[in-house]
Formats: structure tokens, C-alpha cells, sequence
């Protein structure tokens, strides 16, 4: 009788009516997540007067490209993309670099203190940023470096760097002895154990760790505001949000700029997709 | 050169020494700076001076410092709490019933989709929404005087009522896909003969999602339950963008109370004062934590 019961539930559940209310369901909940993407989208090449008679839920008249260009040439954007991708690139070599120095000491050497170590190494990802923002300023303009593309790589080299430490740690902690123990015998040095075993070897983790420092610093908002105050040093996200409502903008042009903000998120999107859930979870278990 | 089991862990230290260093100028030093600051009257120009612990005592009384906080908790909601229930829901939707009847290609297309607000950084979601709910032109209200819906059209950030909801909407749109990717991962995990052997002994749905799945993905829960707590009282990019806090106090939160407090009102004991109460919190959530989760792995939990 129960399992009866059970095969007539199953093919109850399996019907296709239900079926296809999951799937308008889905949708529907993809379309509500979309929306003000795909509003922006719409809406960043339409003519102010084509808005204002068909509203935004129209597909453009024809293509207008002149908000994209005016907002463009106003906030210099080619410039603010290269300061974000100088940036961004600087903190993810770095960050890398110094998350594989760390964990090489601490997961491979296994120094003394390495549990304390590590624990301090995690206040680097813990520590609000609102605790460390006043000295640093204080400290960038004591030291002529206020304003600066450096300071900003500096900082976040730091910040980033204690995720992958942290990663990278746990992840030495299970690496092959014997490959170190041979490469010892064979009179290697630290730092040929380092660049000739453990980096080659570390290859997978260290590509995640640099996608990850990219974007997270290329997303970057509350230190680069601070840090970064002229126009020429700023970065995309700074440069677009703190010009929302200093220029005289229509509508159209409004949203050319919010579009060219997700635009090369987008993109990283895409590109990196694989990469970024592989590391999501990975980050999330350990 | 000698290798013997003395010297095998040295020569290693030294490789730690320029993230030690950078962590000293970075983290901890201004860590310090901070935490003393909060004792001190500053503005920033003249040299600090001491009095105790009067900026904690102006805190206490402070109705726009309990906002901030009350307003965290209200984001908390928003971040943590909606977010978390509604991923699992979703993620043990797609992966036990929807991917098995459509496929995995458009499961994890739909998955990659509820994910991309995350990508986008927090200031520019800000911008995107700000746009959409314009009081003039904006989409929202454009879209419902189209539908004749004029009685519903609201300048929705611009009214301290409806301001702070609003964010919270906007922030579950912006999170749902964090909880969503870790959990759908996670159910990889979950064993596929464990649910049929409860299956077979009369268990219905609800009794293997509450007593097997999630018991099983724990570990993830906990993790998505902390990092998204700790980001809910780091919120600052969002409310900069779209309210700067306002209309009056109605969306202020700690982390841009802060913000005036350094860089507005040039008080920066206080403003430290502030910082230092988040990091506390932050701390305290973060041992709390860890507590747990050795406590579960006492218990033979991964």
C-alpha cells in the first residue's frame, strides 16, 4: 500500500503540468533578476525625446549612440578603464605572489606559530575597512602617497593577499611530502623547492586566486573613494558613481553610464564563469 | 650544505616577512590607530586629545548611532536571512527536481543568471537600480502611469516610509545568487542513498530536505549565514549611491556613519569610536562561529 501510494505521488510530481509551471516559474524569476540590466540595456541607446514618447519598456527607434559617446568623452572613460585594469592587474600579480609567499612559510614550512600566524594573516579578510580607512589616508597623505595608483595597489595587495593565504595554507597542507623530501636530498633550496615544485604544481589554485583578486579589486568601492580623489586617478566604479547627478544628464545618457559600469563585469563574467563557481565553492568548504 | 631534522622547518620564515610587514603597515597598524582614536577628540589637523571613554558615551545616546545599527539588523534581514532560506529553497528545487527534468545545460544557465548582480560591483547595482527608480523618469514609475497604476507611482527612495524597504529589496535582488551557487554545490555532496533509504522507510519531502539535506550541507549554511552577516554591516557602497543614508536617518547604517563621521564631520574620534563597536561585533560573530563549527566537527560533522 505505501509504496503504492509512493508511485502514485511520483508520477503525479512528474506530470508535465507541473513540470511547466516550474519552468514559468524559473523564468519568471530570471526575468525579475534581469530586469534592470536588460532596462539599462534597452534604454542606453534610445534618444531622450524616442523615451520620453515610448517610455522605457520600447525597444529603440532606431540605435542612438550619442549618450554612450557624450558620457564617454565627458568622464574620459578609456582612461578610468585603464586605471581600473592597472590596478586591478597590479593586485592580482601581487596578491598572488604574496599569498604563495605566505603559505609556502606557513603550509609548507610550517613554521612556528602557524596557527597564530594564520589567524592574524585572516584579520586582513575579517577587519572592517571602516577600522583601517582614517590611518591609511592619514598615513597616504603623511606620506606623499594620497592619491596615488600605488597606494591603492599597495592596500589591497594586503587585503587580498589574506584569502589566499589562508586558501593556499590548507591547500599545502596536504602536498606530496616526498616531493619535498627528494628535492631536499637532491641539495634543492627553498626557493627552487618554491619555483620549481610547489608553484608549478599550485598552478590551478594560484589562476583561481588571480581571477579572483582581479575582480574583487576591479569591484572595489569604499578605499578607492577615499583614496582616490582626482578625476585622472579614479577607477570605473568610483568614476561612474560619484558622477551620477554632477553632470546635467538625460535620461538616456543616465543610462549609458550605469551600462558602461556592468559592461566589463559582463565580460569578466563570461570569460572567467568557470573559473569564479569553481572558486566560489572551493573558497566556501574550506 | 647540511640538511639534518633540526634546520628542515628553517629558511622558511624569511618568505613571510614581506606579508608580515604589509600586513603590520595595512591591517594592523591602522587597526591600533583606529582603536585608540576612539578614545580621543580629533579632527584630524590639531593633535588628539584624550577623553576616555566619553565618544562610547556619547554613542549610547546617540539616536542616530541606534538607527544605524537597528537599520544593520533590518539588513541582516535582507542579506542574510531572505537570501539564505530563499537559496535553499531554490538550489534544492533546481538540482533535485528541475535538473533532472530539463537537464543541467539550462540549470546552470538559470543558475549563472540569478548569479550575475553578484559580479556587478556594489556601486554600480546601486546606479543601475537608482536609474530604474528615478521619481521622475525613472522606469518603475514610467512603466506604472503606463499601466494606469498612477496611484502607485511613489518616489520610493525619497520617502524615509518606503526608503529602507526599498534598499532591502534591492539587496536580496543583489544576493540571492551568493547562497545559491555555494548551496547548489554543496547538494553535490548530499548522499543520493541516504535520501532513497528514507525514501524506502516513508519519509516525504519535506521530512528529507529538513532531516537529511540540510543536516548534510551545514557546513555551507553556516559559512554563508557568517560571511553574509559580517557583509551586512560592511554595506556602504549601495547606500552611497542611492541614498546617502536619507532621507533624514532612515537608511543610515554603521559603515557610512562612519564615512560622515571621518569625512564630513571631521570627527574622527568618533567615527573611530563607531569602527571600533563594528569590529567588535564582527569578532565576537566570527569566535562565535568558529565555536560552532568545532562543536559540529566534535560531533563527527564535516
Amino acid at each position: 500500500m505505501e509504496r503504492d501510494n509512493n508511485m502514485l505521488k511520483k508520477r503525479h510530481f512528474a506530470s508535465p503540468v507541473h513540470k511547466y509551471i516550474a519552468l514559468a516559474a524559473m523564468i519568471i524569476l530570471v526575468a525579475i533578476t534581469l530586469y534592470p540590466v536588460v532596462m539599462i540595456a534597452l534604454n542606453a541607446f534610445k534618444s531622450p525625446q524616442d523615451y520620453a514618447s515610448h517610455g522605457p519598456m520600447s525597444f529603440p527607434t532606431s540605435f542612438y549612440t550619442q549618450g554612450l559617446i557624450d558620457f564617454w568623452n565627458r568622464v574620459t572613460f578609456e582612461k578610468k578603464l585603464l586605471n581600473s585594469a592597472l590596478i586591478s592587474s597590479s593586485v592580482a600579480i601581487f596578491g598572488v605572489i604574496l599569498s604563495l609567499l605566505n603559505a609556502f612559510a606557513l603550509g609548507i614550512g610550517k613554521i612556528k606559530g602557524k596557527a597564530f600566524l594564520l589567524v592574524i594573516f585572516l584579520l586582513g579578510n575579517f577587519l572592517p575597512q571602516e577600522a583601517l580607512v582614517y590611518p591609511l589616508y592619514y598615513f597616504a597623505k603623511a606620506l606623499h602617497l594620497y592619491d596615488t595608483k600605488l597606494v591603492v595597489i599597495i592596500v589591497f595587495t594586503v587585503i587580498q593577499s589574506a584569502f589566499g593565504t589562508y586558501l593556499l595554507t590548507s591547500v599545502f597542507s596536504e602536498f606530496p611530502k616526498e616531493l619535498i623530501e627528494a628535492a631536499i636530498i637532491d641539495g634543492a633550496s627553498k626557493s627552487q623547492i618554491l619555483s620549481r615544485i610547489v608553484m608549478p604544481l599550485s598552478m590551478p589554485t594560484l589562476s583561481v586566486l588571480f581571477v579572483f583578486y582581479f575582480i574583487w579589486t576591479w569591484n572595489e568601492f569604499f578605499l578607492p573613494l577615499i583614496l582616490l580623489i582626482s578625476s585622472s586617478n579614479q577607477t570605473v566604479p568610483i568614476a561612474i558613481a560619484t558622477l551620477q547627478g554632477q553632470f546635467n544628464m538625460d535620461v538616456t545618457t543616465s543610462a549609458a553610464s550605469a551600462l558602461l559600469g556592468v559592461l566589463p563585469c559582463l565580460i569578466f563574467f563570461l570569460l572567467f564563469q568557470r573559473t569564479l563557481t569553481r572558486g566560489i565553492t572551493a573558497g566556501s568548504i574550506k | 650544505m647540511a640538511k639534518n631534522h633540526f634546520d628542515r622547518r628553517k629558511g622558511y620564515a624569511v618568505y613571510l616577512m614581506p606579508g608580515l610587514i604589509g600586513l603590520i603597515a595595512v591591517i594592523i597598524l591602522p587597526f591600533l590607530v583606529t582603536v585608540g582614536a576612539s578614545f580621543t577628540k580629533w579632527n584630524g589637523v590639531n593633535p588628539p586629545q584624550w577623553v576616555g571613554l566619553a565618544n562610547y558615551q556619547r554613542a549610547l545616546t546617540d539616536v542616530k548611532f541606534w538607527a544605524a545599527f537597528r537599520n544593520n539588523l533590518l539588513m541582516i534581514i535582507a542579506v542574510t536571512v531572505v537570501p539564505t532560506i530563499l537559496g535553499l529553497i531554490l538550489s534544492v528545487f533546481l538540482f533535485d527536481y528541475f535538473s533532472k527534468k530539463f537537464g543541467p545545460v539550462l540549470t546552470n544557465f538559470f543558475k549563472a543568471i540569478l548569479y550575475i548582480p553578484q559580479i556587478l560591483p556594489v556601486a554600480i547595482a546601486g546606479v543601475v537600480w537608482k536609474w530604474i527608480l528615478n521619481p521622475n523618469w525613472g522606469s518603475l514609475n514610467t512603466t506604472l502611469k503606463a499601466l494606469g497604476l498612477e496611484s502607485l507611482v511613489h518616489n520610493w527612495l525619497g520617502d524615509p516610509d518606503t526608503a529602507l524597504g526599498v534598499v532591502m529589496v534591492i539587496m536580496v535582488w543583489f544576493q540571492i545568487g551568493y547562497p545559491l551557487v555555494i548551496f547548489m554545490a554543496a547538494l553535490q555532496r548530499v548522499d543520493p542513498e541516504l535520501l532513497e533509504a528514507a525514501e524506502i522507510d516513508g519519509a516525504n519531502w519535506f521530512q528529507k530536505f529538513f532531516y537529511i539535506t540540510i543536516h548534510q550541507i551545514r557546513p555551507e549554511i553556516y559559512v554563508v549565514i557568517l560571511t553574509t552577516t559580517i557583509y551586512a554591516l560592511k554595506l556602504f557602497g549601495q547606500i552611497y549611491v542611492l541614498t546617502r543614508g536619507g532621507p533624514g536617518t532612515s537608511t543610515i547604517v554603521p559603515s557610512y556613519y562612519t564615512y560622515q563621521a571621518f569625512f564630513e564631520q571631521a570627527n574622527i574620534g568618533y567615527g573611530s569610536t563607531i569602527a571600533t563597536v563594528m569590529t567588535l561585533i564582527i569578532v565576537v560573530l566570527t569566535f562565535a562561529f568558529i565555536r560552532l563549527q568545532v562543536k559540529q566537527e566534535a560531533n563527527g560533522e564535516g
